[in-house]
């Protein structure tokens, strides 16, 4: 089933009085479950179509279908930091009522060990490190509750090590929960590395220069040829 | 960097030499209606403690019941000003406005109007201690993260949640600010509403001394409103050590200061 769908969409944004065409006819459609990367240089706009589609603003043109529900992590890691891990993940139950409190904190605390979080439960952010935040932060999009996930430079912020690290984990995770991911990055190694479904983004105003599909990730052959593809096309 | 002991014991220095100054000004004057030194105001001070703690608990009532009042309604305006922008511009002058308004021409008003009970004295304490609180509140929401807003909202919060769980504890610092400031002010807007007319308090005590040219009790008044609002303060700074406490755990504020 398709569960994202977006058609030529165009987004401007003014800048001191100017107007700046950050996406410029943008197309993509996402299947249920799939895993996918959105791939493209700094400032390109792929952070603003993630937000496009969180819902944070409405496209100036163009139309975007959203079947299902979505949860949103955007590049900080909007972590409050009076509050402890446990009460940072349940605050998406308590927005929604969607859960009694009692409940909400057992579930978060069911998942501390899936998260890589345990014994951390009762930390608070400014106490944990940039892998650790990024797992709470993680732990709470789960507990927005939305089948698919959208993912706005998730390991972007953390060191080579804790990256590998944090990547390798996500992807038993994303196995383990089965939801559907987009994620943006700029890192053509980490959009190979985790995505079976690649979209790559123009330099300013953002365009699509190409998509990739493998049914079942890129294996390590074909990811080498791609990339060669991949930064063809981004030139 | 400086250790704890200089902290400590460098304003005691510095006090120890006002005082010695004091009572040595205090032996060249040799009137004690003039300037009673710090000896016979430390004498005064012990002999009338009684009469003082009594007169004490008129003024700490009005200075407690106008901080209280003040902070709910300072809370309200504020609640109430930061869900509607409009309304902000439409009140913020005025409440700026009013602060010009000097509230030692006030108080004999409202002994017209509210008698010489405790209602007059509160109003004025309600005067004083309610600015700095509205103003440290609205800068606190004003600083607010708007990035951290926009993504609760897209979360699904409401006005409401977006207030309680986010804005407001994200303000909670600009606040105490603001509090600190209205309990030292308390007790010296209290004060202030018993100079004109009062059944009791220090503020009374104040000028009947002073009337009296009895100035040693006037210095122990002086030093009595002084203490209530070094505790208050404290009290204060307590409440903040406890609601903040999430800060001093991460290192955020450093408490010595």
């Amino acid at each position: 089933m398709m569960i994202i769908r977006v058609e030529r969409i165009k987004k401007n944004f003014s800048l001191n009085g100017q107007r700046i065409l950050v996406l410029d006819d943008v197309s993509i459609n996402i299947e249920e479950g799939e895993f996918v990367a959105l791939l493209g240089p700094s400032g390109c706009g792929k952070s603003t179509l993630l937000s496009l589609l969180a819902g944070y603003f409405l496209p100036d043109e163009g139309e975007i279908t959203i079947n299902g529900s979505l949860s949103y992590m955007p590049q900080r890691d909007m972590l409050l930091p009076w509050l402890n891990v446990i009460e940072n993940a349940c605050l998406p139950a308590a927005i929604r009522h969607s859960m009694a409190e009692t409940s909400a904190r057992a579930e978060v605390k069911r998942l501390l060990p899936l998260f890589g979080l345990n014994n951390f439960g009762d930390s608070l952010p400014d106490q944990l490190s940039g892998g650790m935040r990024q797992r709470a932060a993680l732990l709470r999009t789960y507990m927005a509750g939305g089948d698919f996930w959208l993912l706005d430079e998730p390991f972007g912020s953390l060191d080579a090590l804790t990256r590998e690290d944090l990547q390798e984990w996500f992807m038993d995770l994303q196995q383990e929960i089965k939801c559907g991911v987009l994620f943006v990055t700029h890192d053509i190694n980490e959009a190979l590395k985790l995505s079976s479904h690649i979209y790559a983004l123009s330099p300013r105003p953002g365009r699509i220069s190409g998509e990739w599909v493998a049914k079942a990730g890129f294996s390590l052959a074909k990811r080498e040829l791609l990339k060669k593809e991949i930064l063809m096309a981004l030139q | 960097m400086q250790n704890k002991g200089e902290k400590i014991l460098a304003p005691l220095a510095g006090l120890l030499l006002i005082v010695a100054a004091w009572q040595i000004a205090a032996f060249m004057v040799g009137a004690e209606y003039i300037l009673p030194g710090p000896i016979s105001v430390i004498r005064s001070f012990g002999h009338n403690l009684p009469q003082l703690l009594r007169h004490s608990v008129f003024t700490l009532q009005e200075a407690l019941y106008g901080l209280a009042i003040a902070v709910v309604f300072a809370a309200l305006l504020t609640a109430l000003l930061s869900l509607s922008s409009r309304l902000k511009n439409m009140l913020y002058p005025l409440i700026l406005a009013s602060q010009m308004i000097p509230i030692i021409v006030m108080a004999p008003l409202f002994i017209i109007w509210f008698g010489f009970g405790l209602l007059p004295k509160v109003l004025v304490v309600v005067l004083v201690c309610f600015f700095p609180i509205v103003i440290s509140m609205l800068a606190g929401l004003a600083a607010a993260d708007t990035e951290i807003m926009a993504f609760y909202r897209s979360m699904g919060m409401n006005r409401w949640q977006l207030f309680s769980l986010v804005r407001w504890p994200m303000a909670l610092p600009y606040f105490f600010g603001g509090l600190r400031v209205a309990a030292t002010y308390s007790v010296m807007g209290a004060v202030i509403g018993e100079w004109l007319g009062a059944l009791g308090g220090l503020g009374l005590l104040l000028t009947r001394s002073k009337n009296t040219y009895n100035l040693s009790l006037t210095f122990a008044v002086i030093i009595m409103i002084i203490l209530w609002s070094t505790l208050l303060f404290a009290a204060v700074k307590l409440l903040e050590y406890k609601a903040l406490s999430w800060r001093r755990k991460v290192g955020k504020e450093n408490w010595e200061n």
